[in-house]
């Protein structure tokens, strides 16, 4: 594993944008004067007169978004996941949600491994907030393979879209010449039926990693890579939760309202019998310090992974 | 304007403002205050100005409007139904469970509005975002907005205000409809807005300050925003809140409440009357 190459997927994000704009003329990019970090300045340099900066003020970002769309073009609005869920959330719900329009949200900076910025710039409640707006779709891709083809996905779509990319440099393992992303669509990556790990985004990684620790220890356990939160996966969540029992949910976002709500809702639904153990942000807010150290405090690293699959197999397995 | 069709547009005027009173009636609830004052202003732009076609309300390159001040959708749609987007039929379903009309303006189902609105501030800035369009794709058909005055304490329009102007956004023009009264009383005693039209020139707007029943003043000022390069045209638009029925002018108590049977009867005798004069 040592060879292993390691981006960011906001850079990802950048890069989808740029290509995906030859394609399609009618891509216009949005950003709230971040295009440095969200990645968008690789768009601008390519096409100067369809990148829009609005300056420190996303909501109206999102509702010129709105009108952009509402004429046919396909416009991109980024900012931090901060700023473009949580302080633009009633302009993304009315302006954008409620009519339909076909906007994407290019979300960077998601979660708490935006590290030295801290609490006030570490956000964990994007995902629960965009979930409840009727009809908004919602990707979070775990690696830069992943993540390009997400924003292509979202682009050949035809409604609102939330993207959520993040800031640190994380492993790429999924193989650009074969992966195929299907909005909607979770991703078997290990195949294990004596307990499941759901995971999605930045999470993905450490789910594949503890799940190779616990080969080792003779733990055969399945990895779900939920890069779709919504539409959400419903079938595939419930058939591991059948076939395995015991689910450990591994996300970058609060407990509430994110992954883990959603296939603890899918499995409760259908009256399987299947403990179901969140790992996330614990109802609490974010801290300084350096991204991959931060992940370690909250429990998001693979070790912890580990030792809460075994936990969980004591509990509900005994 | 020859007086033939300023009478022809005031018999619109007040035709729309029954349509509002009635569907408001109807409903039980809603803001006839501002839908009265903002009447003519809509007359104008629907029935003079804009490049529209009632058979074909999705028409690629029509004149594009946005009530920003959503809450004022009876007026709206009574004006939609004048000019033929749909039966004025519809109007008393405002707000029903099950009909076409929705509390607030809904572009998804509801022929001839451009832009779902409701929420104040958000309009103008996707009115921004039209005209922006427009211009990237080197288009030339031209953005309406109407702002309430109580609306632009919301910070998001001044935000849109520093877009437009940034982006020299010159086939904008947006209208304040300065009634001078919100819910809680009169926009000076709530939350100052005032001045309105220096804010608006600080923010790089050609401003132009008329009377918005008066449809001399109304075309002039259009006209010159037409005729205005290089920035976005604020037209302050000096009304009366609750325009054409007696009990209802300059009363912020009419803002957001419904009349009852005979005061519903009494604003009809009031419209009625009006219209009597006008085609007497």
């Amino acid at each position: 594993m040592a060879d292993v190459i390691k981006k960011a997927t906001r850079e990802s994000y950048g890069e989808a944008l740029a290509e995906l704009g030859a394609e399609y003329p009618q891509l216009v990019v949005l950003d709230a004067d971040l295009s440095k970090s969200t990645k968008t300045d690789v768009f601008k340099k390519k096409f100067p007169e369809r990148f829009i900066n609005c300056g420190i003020a996303e909501a109206n970002m999102m509702s010129i978004a709105a009108g952009l769309s509402s004429t046919g073009m396909i416009p991109f609005a980024s900012s931090f996941a901060m700023f473009a869920a949580g302080r633009a959330f009633e302009q993304v719900r009315n302006s954008i949600g409620y009519p339909h329009l076909n906007v994407k949200i290019g979300a960077t900076h998601a979660g708490i491994s935006v590290g030295e910025d801290g609490a006030t710039h570490q956000c964990c409640e994007d995902i629960a907030l965009m979930r409840s707006i009727p009809g908004m779709v919602i990707l979070n891709p775990a690696d830069h393979v992943e993540a390009k083809a997400a924003v292509r996905a979202a682009v050949e779509y035809n409604g609102p879209v939330y993207l959520r990319f993040g800031r640190l440099a994380v492993p790429v393992f999924n193989d650009p010449e074969t992966y195929k992303f299907e909005i909607g669509k979770g991703v078997t990556l290990r195949d294990g039926n004596d307990v499941t790990i759901i995971a999605t985004g930045l999470m993905v990684w450490e789910a594949i990693k503890a799940a190779d620790q616990l080969k080792e220890q003779g733990i055969h356990a399945r990895v779900i890579n939920i890069h779709t939160i919504k539409p959400f996966d419903k079938e595939l969540v419930v058939k591991a939760a059948k076939e395995t029992g015991v689910v450990v949910t591994v996300e970058e976002h609060s407990v509430i309202g994110g992954l883990g709500e959603a296939v603890s809702s899918a499995i409760c639904e259908e009256g399987v019998a299947c403990g179901v153990v969140k790992i996330g942000v614990q109802d609490r807010f974010g801290v300084s310090g350096p991204a991959v150290e931060v992940l370690k405090a909250f429990g998001l690293d693979s070790e912890n992974v580990v030792s809460v699959v075994k936990d969980a197999m004591k509990k509900f397995k005994a | 304007m020859n007086p033939d069709v300023v009478k022809q547009l005031s018999i619109h005027a007040y035709q729309i403002r029954k349509g509002a009173v009635t569907a408001v009636f109807s409903a039980k609830s809603g803001h006839p205050g501002g839908s009265l004052s903002v009447a003519d202003i809509l007359t104008y732009l629907y029935f003079h100005e804009m490049n529209i076609d009632p058979a074909n309300p999705h028409m690629e390159d029509r004149d594009r409007f946005v009530l920003s001040k959503g809450h004022c959708a009876p007026a709206l749609y009574a004006t939609l139904a004048e000019r033929g987007y749909f039966s004025k039929d519809e109007l008393t379903g405002l707000r029903h469970y099950g009909k076409l009309l929705q509390g607030h303006p809904d572009m998804k189902t509801i022929p001839g509005v451009d832009m779902s609105t409701g929420s104040l501030g958000q309009g103008v800035s996707t009115a921004c975002g039209i005209a922006l369009s427009t211009k990237l794709r080197n288009k030339d058909y031209r953005v309406y907005s109407v702002l309430g005055d109580g609306e632009i304490e919301e910070g998001q329009v001044w935000e849109a205000a520093m877009f437009a102007s940034h982006y020299k956004l010159d086939n904008l023009c947006i209208f304040v409809d300065n009634n001078g009264l919100q819910i809680d009383g009169p926009i000076s005693t709530v939350c100052s807005p005032e001045p309105i039209p220096d804010k608006f020139k600080a923010f790089g707007f050609h401003v132009i300050e008329i009377n918005a029943h008066d449809y001399n003043e109304i075309e002039a000022a259009v006209e010159e925003a037409k005729k205005t390069k290089g920035q976005p045209t604020a037209i302050i638009a000096h009304s009366v809140k609750g325009k054409g029925v007696s009990f209802m002018e300059n009363n912020p108590a009419w803002h957001g409440a419904a009349p009852n049977a005979e005061q519903y009867e009494q604003a009809m005798k009031d419209l009625d009357g009006h219209l009597a004069e006008l085609e007497g």
